[in-house]
């Protein structure tokens, strides 16, 4: 994935993230954009890459409850549906990181 | 550079205004400025606006306004920096008079909210928010003050009712207000169990949307004597901005363009927080305010809520703040907002804001904020 790593910068450059991080702050919206209302409620969360930058994104796959300090990954997801005859547009969710095999 | 100062001011009671369209609201907030300053004309109109394009498919407010209040044929345009549209607008008809390139200048916010109803308005106001690295991940300005507020609440090991004061406060004071959206009083412990918007945001946390128009007129302080009895003196004026999004803040939980344009404000006023006799501050949401004492001066991080658990916020507390209301009680007509910052405070340095008045009120403090601290615009008045 790509950020702005550094606002402040003058001169950006393109940045590859492992796509892993920890939840710092997480909310559930019971009042949703109406291109989002199909996916509602869902929880939106502050995630602190293993980089250091932090991103706003929605969490998704959730069995359990969130708590601040969740180790979360980095998946492919739709984000939402632009009105009935519109795009339907993908991007970054993330989800708690999964054992691996 | 010239001293400007306030010789006229008007507004609308905030609420659910479905008979009056963004222009009839506009012009009856204009007129009652006019009138009140005792003039028929100005030279210029700034317009304050924040939602214009998707509340009410409306733009090019300054020509429209200046037309249809009358007033048409002058310079007019409208400023916009989300929430902070109305004290965005203010420093511009400040700057303007104080270049002495413009005489005498009508600041106007109008918002007109609540034709946008349910999803369609939180989708409308998610305009002000990064498009592409918020809004298109489901983010709302509720959702991202809840995700302040929970890391707040999470490192200074805080429950939710310790921000409750900053409700009763507003909404106590709104009561006593007609211009106030909601006149309704919360008890002590109801704050705490409100249904949630978005966990910890409740609907006894966030601001209401409404519909609404204030406006005041400016002119060179040299002459405001000359036209009114009791004219208010803007003694500092001060904008900055932060980051548009949370997460691209080293700290978020410290507001950098409210101590910068607070502090700017202070230094050009010669005052110290100590000297401020009451405080409209931005109450969007309780963690605002309690960032807000934080950053401009009047709290210890992490202490913010601390004066309004005190009491210490009340119309008769050390640092009264919402006195009519705030955005909480008052209501938030978004762009409207900052000019009914400025209207209420010159009320109370007039000596005018009847049951709503902090007794011996001579420097106000008001301070409107778009997004979460995004843009901020501070000014100082005096008398």
């Amino acid at each position: 994935m790509i950020a702005s790593s550094n606002p402040a910068a003058s001169q950006r450059e393109h940045f590859t993230f492992a796509g892993t991080g920890e939840v710092i702050s997480f909310t559930t919206l019971q009042e949703t954009p109406e291109n989002f209302e199909e996916q509602s409620p869902y929880t939106l969360a502050l995630v602190k890459l293993d980089e250091g930058p932090v991103v706003t994104g929605q969490l998704t796959d959730l069995d359990g409850t969130v708590q601040i300090g969740d180790r979360v990954e980095m998946v492919t997801r739709k984000l939402m549906t632009e009105g009935t005859k519109g795009m339907i547009v993908y991007g970054y969710k993330f989800r708690p990181v999964l054992p691996r095999a | 550079m010239r001293d400007v100062s306030i010789i006229g001011i008007g507004r609308i009671p905030v609420g659910e205004h479905w008979e009056s369209s963004l222009r009839m609201l506009a012009a009856e907030a204009a007129g009652a400025a006019l009138k009140d300053a005792g003039i028929t004309a100005v030279d210029a109109l700034y317009v304050g606006n924040a939602y214009g394009a998707t509340y009410s498919s409306q733009l090019h407010l300054g020509a429209l306004i200046a037309d249809y209040a009358g007033l048409g044929g002058i310079e007019a345009f409208s400023v916009e920096a989300a929430d902070a549209s109305g004290g965005a607008a203010l420093r511009a008809g400040y700057l303007a008079v104080a270049s002495g390139l413009v005489d005498t200048v009508m600041v106007l916010g109008v918002e007109k909210s609540t034709d946008s109803i349910g999803s369609a308005r939180v989708q409308a106001r998610t305009i002000s928010l990064d498009a592409d690295y918020e809004a298109a991940h489901g983010a709302t300005l509720p959702a991202l003050a809840a995700l302040l507020m929970r890391r707040y609440m999470h490192e200074h090991k805080l429950e939710l009712s310790v921000f409750e004061g900053f409700s009763i406060n507003a909404h106590a004071n709104g009561a006593l207000s007609d211009y106030a959206m909601f006149r309704n009083k919360i008890k002590p412990g109801r704050f705490a169990v409100a249904p949630m918007v978005s966990e910890p945001v409740n609907l006894f946390d966030g601001a209401p949307d409404g519909d609404g128009a204030a406006a005041v007129i400016l002119t060179a302080a040299s002459h405001a004597a000359d036209m009114v009895p009791l004219p208010i003196r803007i003694s500092g004026s001060a904008a900055a901005t932060d980051t548009l999004t949370l997460h691209d803040r080293s700290d978020m939980l410290y507001l950098r363009a409210v101590n910068q344009s607070a502090n700017k404000a202070y230094a050009q006023a010669g005052i110290q927080p100590g000297d401020v006799h009451l405080f409209e501050l931005h109450d969007a949401f309780t963690i605002l305010s309690a960032l807000t004492l934080e950053a401009a001066g009047f709290a210890e991080r992490g202490q913010g809520w601390v004066l309004a658990r005190d009491l210490g916020i009340t119309l008769t507390g050390k640092l009264p703040i919402s006195t009519f209301g705030g955005l909480k009680a008052r209501g938030n007509p978004a762009g409207a907002t900052g000019l009914y910052q400025a209207v209420e405070a010159c009320l109370q340095l007039r000596d005018q804001a009847g049951a709503n008045q902090v007794a011996g009120a001579r420097t106000a403090l008001i301070q409107n904020v778009g997004g979460l601290g995004s843009t901020v615009v501070t000014h100082v008045l005096q008398v």
